[in-house]
């Protein structure tokens, strides 16, 4: 199927300040690629830091003054310039931010999910929305320090989705809530996905991803490291030895955890990012340009020496 | 309904406590001024070709005999009871002068705290909206300005520019020298007081339209201005519609914290524009030593800015929603 959304080689950077008036560039992403298919959801887990908010704002074209993108992102077969997407952003394509922080603490709830149309037809709508998302008529006349987590959770995505967009981002929508509330919060965008939208779903829960993603892409120091299907996990053909090290640190999957950190944006090192922590590295991990994104097997993997392909 | 009861009760309280307290303060002030009342009033040319029983007599009437534990009581007592005593310089009673001298400054002080506030809030949301562009640096600038300048100073200033060279409006007073009081028309009232008001309200916007600014700033940093924006909204409709209710309560704080500021300043530029308000009876009576009269003034007035606050928290109450919905559940 053609894709909704097709991000190429995408890159995002700031610039900064360092050390008084010297200006550098700090780079978050890099050379990202990705398709998003209706009817799919598809998955972005990475670890907090890896950029993958600025995922989100860059798709949308609300990143910060500062921080400036590379790359081409195309929507529908046709380039999202900045201009296409001021017209499409909240219509044709929904953001499903993280928390209550994202409603005006002023407003009531009606009013946000109305975005300023007071006539019936907005009234019905919205009240339409949020009975699919199990809140009640009352919920229009509150303010959001009214409501629990879960509730908040559930009026950003009736937020977002009251004008049935194509494609829908979430952010990170279920940090905060038990297990419970979050695969509630999850089967929303299954259904969403089921009734023909493209759902990309970025999170650092790589367990909760698995339940409803499609497809799933593993972000790392900035960088997609592996794109496989879901099924791959649970079946074992992983390809990159970072994103199986992600599936073993898991509780269910004996809880191995993995040495060293993630290095920070701007401390980059040369060759492989995963190299210092991998088990697999070799002397070539470690010097050279970024490892290149190759095809194996029906995903992507950007390694050497990848599991499955040739023995180390 | 009980719980702002409560609420503006404890206040009331406070406000007793304020205000014996500011009275204390300006009085022991007084007290050790080291004005002598006698010699500053009489003379002191006049003071030595007097007889003691003369001197024994003016001591009497300016109190400097008295003790002052005694005096402040005397004066306390009698406050109570609504008597505010008389002015030794004007020979009125004090309630009268402030009267008289507030209906002066009062429109002075509402046109420049009116005007202070919407000019404020106005040019500050614009600042913050269109941050780093040229009208927000304008804007920041003129009022980095504006409040590193001295009151007084700008006052002069206008006064040089607009009465002396062009002469648009009369250097001083409030009413036209040697006109009968029944004669003067509302309009020549309103042209000795544009001057004035013009000073203290400059002043008074560049404090609200920084502060105004940061917090729009803060406003469109927030998370929810960035999923307005996500959601279609664009920069108009989002300062409408989330930034100018964000902004509100801040606005409102600082819009009635102001009327300290305008007291304060109207001291300053009355004193320069020879305006017969209230600011100039405070300096005249504390260089005059008539201590009812400024006992007087003192007190009137951190009533009047105590109100001003007052009134901040309870529109508060009105405004912010955690606030009203969080008191009728109680």
């Amino acid at each position: 199927m053609e894709p909704l959304l097709q991000v190429e080689h995408l890159s995002i950077s700031f610039t900064q300040y360092d050390r008084g008036t010297r200006r550098r560039s700090l780079p978050v992403i890099r050379d990202l690629s990705f398709a998003i298919r209706p009817g799919q959801v598809t998955a972005v887990v990475g670890s907090s830091g890896s950029g993958k908010s600025l995922l989100a704002h860059g798709i949308l074209g609300i990143l910060p003054y500062n921080a400036s993108l590379e790359g081409t992102i195309t929507y529908g077969g046709e380039p999202l310039t900045r201009r296409r997407v001021e017209g499409l952003r909240g219509r044709e394509i929904a953001l499903v931010p993280q928390g209550v922080t994202y409603l005006d603490p002023l407003m009531e709830i009606g009013p946000q999910i109305r975005r300023g149309w007071r006539d019936d037809r907005a009234r019905a709508e919205s009240r339409a929305v949020l009975a699919r998302y199990g809140l009640g008529a009352e919920v229009e006349g509150m303010y959001p320090f009214e409501l629990s987590g879960g509730m908040a959770r559930r009026a950003l995505i009736a937020a977002a989705v009251v004008e049935r967009p194509k494609l829908i981002i979430a952010d990170e929508p279920t940090p905060g809530l038990d297990a419970r509330a979050a695969g509630r919060i999850l089967g929303h965008f299954r259904e969403l996905a089921e009734e023909g939208a493209g759902v990309l779903l970025i999170t650092h829960d790589l367990e909760l991803a698995l339940t409803i993603a499609h497809r799933v892409l593993v972000l790392y120091a900035g960088e997609t490291i592996e794109e496989a299907d879901a099924a791959d996990f649970a079946a074992g053909t992983l390809r990159h030895p970072c994103t199986r090290a992600l599936w073993n640190a898991l509780p269910q999957n004996g809880f191995v955890p993995i040495p060293g950190t993630q290095p920070y944006p701007g401390e980059i090192p040369a060759g492989c990012q995963f190299a210092p922590r991998c088990a697999r590295c070799r002397e070539a991990c470690r010097s050279g340009g970024p490892v290149p994104d190759t095809a194996l097997r029906g995903g992507r993997v950007r390694c050497y020496f990848p599991e499955g392909g040739e023995r180390p | 309904m009980r719980h702002r009861l409560e609420f503006a009760g404890k206040k009331c309280i406070r406000m007793v406590l304020l205000l014996l307290g500011v009275s204390l303060a300006a009085f022991l002030l007084m007290a050790a001024s080291p004005l002598d009342p006698l010699q500053t009033n009489v003379g002191q040319a006049a003071l030595g070709s007097m007889s003691p029983e003369q001197i024994a007599q003016l001591e009497d009437y300016w109190g400097t005999n008295i003790p002052l534990p005694e005096r402040y009581l005397g004066w306390l007592a009698d406050a109570v009871r609504g008597d505010l005593g008389t002015s030794l310089l004007y020979r009125q009673p004090v309630l009268q002068i402030i009267g008289e001298r507030l209906g002066n400054s009062l429109g002075l002080l509402l046109f420049a705290w009116v005007l202070s506030g919407v000019l404020g809030l106005a040019l500050g949301v614009a600042a913050g909206a269109l941050r780093g562009r040229w009208p927000d640096r304008l804007i920041r600038g003129w009022c980095l300005l504006i409040s590193s300048t001295p009151t007084f100073w700008l006052a002069l200033l206008l006064l040089m520019v607009f009465s002396v060279w062009l002469g648009w409006f009369p250097i001083g007073l409030s009413v036209p020298i040697g006109a009968a009081a029944d004669s003067v028309t509302f309009l020549e009232r309103l042209q000795h007081a544009v001057l004035p008001a013009l000073t203290l309200s400059i002043t008074g916007v560049s404090s609200i339209a920084l502060h105004t600014r940061e917090k729009m700033v803060d406003v469109l940093e927030s998370d929810y201005v960035l999923f307005a924006r996500a959601r279609g909204e664009k920069l108009p409709a989002i300062v409408l519609r989330h930034g100018l209710r964000n902004v509100a309560l801040p606005a409102i704080t600082l819009q009635f914290a102001s009327v300290s500021e305008i007291i304060g300043g109207s001291v300053l530029v009355e004193q320069v524009f020879s305006y017969p308000g209230l600011g100039q009876a405070a300096v005249n009576a504390g260089l005059g030593s008539d201590l009812p009269l400024l006992l007087g003034i003192t007190v009137i007035t951190a009533a009047i800015v105590f109100a001003g606050n007052l009134a901040a928290d309870l529109l508060y109450g009105v405004v912010d929603p955690k606030i009203r919905r969080g008191a009728a559940r109680r």
